[in-house]
């Protein structure tokens, strides 16, 4: 008993050790900031942003690439003087990929740290969780990835202090629709949907009313859960169904095992989804062959001109290939330092400058804000995969 | 493609997912049999053991047979070690209490992981063959032969241990009573130790060749199959080990008819469906005797 105890306490104090240095490493330099500064505000040479993202959990590979991309675009921008003068300093804040952990984090930084404006979480139910809490504050958040219509929108208002940095939903899924009905001559389709997942139900339901408003039939729905390993017990039904093309709006881990089981069964049909199967980790998953004969929409191409930019800082920074959530936490990040350049750093001033930001160069094109719906006005491409390549098969031009 | 088509491929579906509930359920059935615990943690083992065999492959440029083994050995001290550190202390508490520490080494273990190897998942590289039969219209995998057979090997050579050999007496006396095993000579710290040591080391097989087989690992990908190991572990009858290979099988077929006829929404609630099942109606399990033994 006595030795237990012995144990006990020492593996108590290890955990103790080890929570203690990751809180210390969180937020060394903040303490530092705070106090120098005397004030409840911190140091007047600093503007502290608080980056609120999924870190652990389910959602972390989503949120740890966010906060990659947003470290990069606040490290540029230090590196080359600051804002106004002043440097940027992140404050990290793990919103464990659940909704209360989300309000948890975002009410730490913004009543502890002051932070002037919140960027993340990564997933849309993180999004959505802390919203009231920053609106309450009166500080801002940008989602960088939240891409369901209800981040920004409750009851038909515009949440005035909720932006995003993407496309949302329903303009993905009838792209989709679009291009199958249109490009594929689909005629019939089947949707295999992640059930645990609002972002893979709603694509779902809004590529059905488009499938069908153009004429086409969705002939067969099946589900599946994240994480899940094998689909070909679902795959095998999908099969007797005979469509024309398969809709799996879905992230590209569970996606890539889809394709490449589908395939081993010798499903031959279009296989089509979302921005979340963008990353090169498909390539791997479910391989080359298996790949062809697959569409889906994203933000950004990578062939394109004005994304080179970004692909080679960011490979410089990480070294290795930023996906989609890397590149949309860059962009919110450079949205942030531009409405923070025009307007200041005061958390009301920046809301007013995000709400006007026009023409503005990020890593994944040209975003304008749209003050009415606070989504940004960014156009949509359609990628192939050949024989593990990438080309681009059609590109959306922003509407209005 | 026809009814008599379809279910057939669906057999064939159920049962080559069954074999992978079969091999990670092997190692739980076993920790179970003998210290009666239910080591919740043995999916993450099988997790670590991915990596360790994806580390080998990867970073050693190892080819899969010797990864396998390396992982499997390095897995079984990292179970040897769970078993002193967190396990041990506790042996006479009651058993809550181990079953508390078991969720707490399966979190330690799973997000320890996520820190040292990123939440990122990872992709193993072609390390072997990947060929898929058609007999007559049915597609077979051939890896999930492999898996199969493996299964079935090993499910053999337990029995044969824990039956034939004297480490396998003195496993099953520390199973029947601690105590006085250890009053007739049996060192039971060695024997439980080495149950935990071919526990993992099983857990080691699994996570690399599941790894191999679907391709990719990541930090929790121990959470649903440990999850469904248990189930068909339950259902086989726990502590057995050709119990846990029928339960995994079972367990697999039902949730590919269950996906392929009724609709694939209700493919985890079959199974868990099943474990409530089994516990209601025969809690010892199909192939368990009727004792009266206390949860």
């Amino acid at each position: 008993m006595f030795f237990f105890k012995k144990k006990f306490k020492l593996a108590s104090m290890i955990a103790c050790g080890i929570l203690a240095s990751a809180l210390f490493t969180g937020c060394g330099g903040g303490e530092q900031g705070g106090s120098s500064g005397g004030d409840a505000k911190p140091a007047g040479d600093e503007i502290v942003i608080g980056a609120n993202f999924e870190l652990t959990g389910n959602h972390a590979q989503y949120g740890a690439n966010a906060n990659n991309g947003l470290k990069l675009a606040i490290k540029e921008v230090n590196d080359a003087g600051g804002v106004n003068g002043k440097k940027i300093k992140i404050v990290e804040a793990d919103a464990k990929s659940e909704a209360a952990e989300s309000v948890n984090a975002a009410t730490k930084l913004i009543s502890d740290d002051k932070v002037v404006a919140l960027i993340g979480p990564a997933v849309t139910a993180n999004v959505i969780a802390e919203s009231q809490v920053a609106t309450d504050n009166g500080i801002p958040v940008i989602g960088p990835a939240a891409t369901n219509p209800d981040v920004t929108v409750e009851n038909g208002q515009v949440k005035p202090y909720i932006f995003r940095a993407c496309f949302i939903d329903p303009q993905q899924s009838e792209v989709m629709a679009q291009f199958a009905a249109k490009d594929l001559n689909a005629k019939t389709a089947v949707l295999y949907i992640d059930s645990s997942s609002d972002y893979s139900k709603s694509l779902g339901k809004i590529f059905k009313e488009k499938f069908e408003a153009d004429g086409g039939k969705v002939v067969m729905e099946e589900a599946f859960l994240a994480k899940d390993q094998d689909f070909k017990a679902a795959l095998t039904k999908i099969q007797t169904a005979n469509a024309d093309v398969i809709f799996v709006p879905a992230y590209y881990e569970e996606v890539g095992k889809i394709i490449k089981q589908a395939r081993e069964l010798g499903i031959t049909a279009a296989i089509l989804g979302t921005d979340g199967w963008d990353d090169s980790k498909v390539v791997d998953i479910a391989g080359k062959d298996a790949l062809n004969n697959t569409f889906f929409c994203t933000h950004y191409f990578e062939g394109d001109a004005e994304v080179q930019g970004f692909i080679k800082a960011y490979k410089g920074e990480y070294n290795v290939e930023p996906n989609v959530f890397a590149a949309l936490g860059y962009d919110a990040g450079k949205m942030l330092i531009n409405a923070i350049e025009r307007g200041g750093d005061d958390p009301k001033k920046i809301r007013d400058s995000i709400e006007t930001i026009k023409d503005l160069p990020v890593g994944t094109g040209k975003i304008t804000m749209d003050a009415a719906t606070h989504n940004p006005i960014k156009g949509i491409v359609v990628i192939e995969t050949k024989d593990g390549m990438r080309e681009l098969r059609a590109k959306i031009a922003p509407e209005g | 493609m026809d009814f008599v088509h379809q279910l057939i491929q669906q057999l064939i579906n159920g049962v080559s997912l069954g074999s992978i509930y079969a091999l990670i359920a092997l190692g739980y059935t076993m920790i179970y049999g003998i210290i009666k615990l239910i080591n919740f943690a043995h999916g993450d083992v099988y997790m670590v053991g991915a990596y360790i065999g994806f580390a080998a492959v990867t970073m050693g440029g190892l080819p899969i047979l010797p990864a396998l083994l390396i992982s499997m050995v390095l897995t079984a001290c990292l179970g040897m070690l769970v078993e002193r550190i967190a396990y041990k202390p506790l042996r006479h508490a009651p058993r809550i209490s181990l079953l508390i520490t078991a969720i707490g080494v399966s979190f330690f273990l799973e997000y320890t992981s996520m820190y040292f190897v990123t939440p990122t998942p990872r992709t193993f590289p072609e390390v072997m063959p990947n060929i898929s039969f058609n007999l007559g219209g049915f597609i077979i995998n051939g890896q999930q032969l492999l898996i199969l057979s493996i299964t079935i090997i090993l499910m053999a050579l337990l029995t044969y241990i824990v039956q034939k050999t004297k480490l396998g007496k003195a496993m099953r006396a520390a199973s029947f009573d601690t105590e006085t095993a250890q009053l007739m000579g049996v060192d039971s710290d060695k024997v439980i130790s080495m149950t935990f040591c071919i526990g993992s080391a099983l857990a080691a097989a699994a996570g690399v060749l599941v790894g191999v087989y679907y391709n990719t690992i990541d930090p929790l990908m121990g959470i649903m199959p440990g999850l469904k190991a248990f189930v068909a572990a339950v259902l086989g009858g726990i502590g057995i080990l050709p119990g846990a290979v029928v339960g995994g099988i079972v367990l697999g077929v039902v949730e590919a008819l269950v996906a392929g006829f009724l609709s694939s929404t209700f493919r985890d609630a079959a199974a868990f469906a099943i474990l409530i099942l089994v516990l209601l109606i025969k809690p010892s399990g199909l192939f368990g005797k009727n004792t009266n033994e206390k949860v």
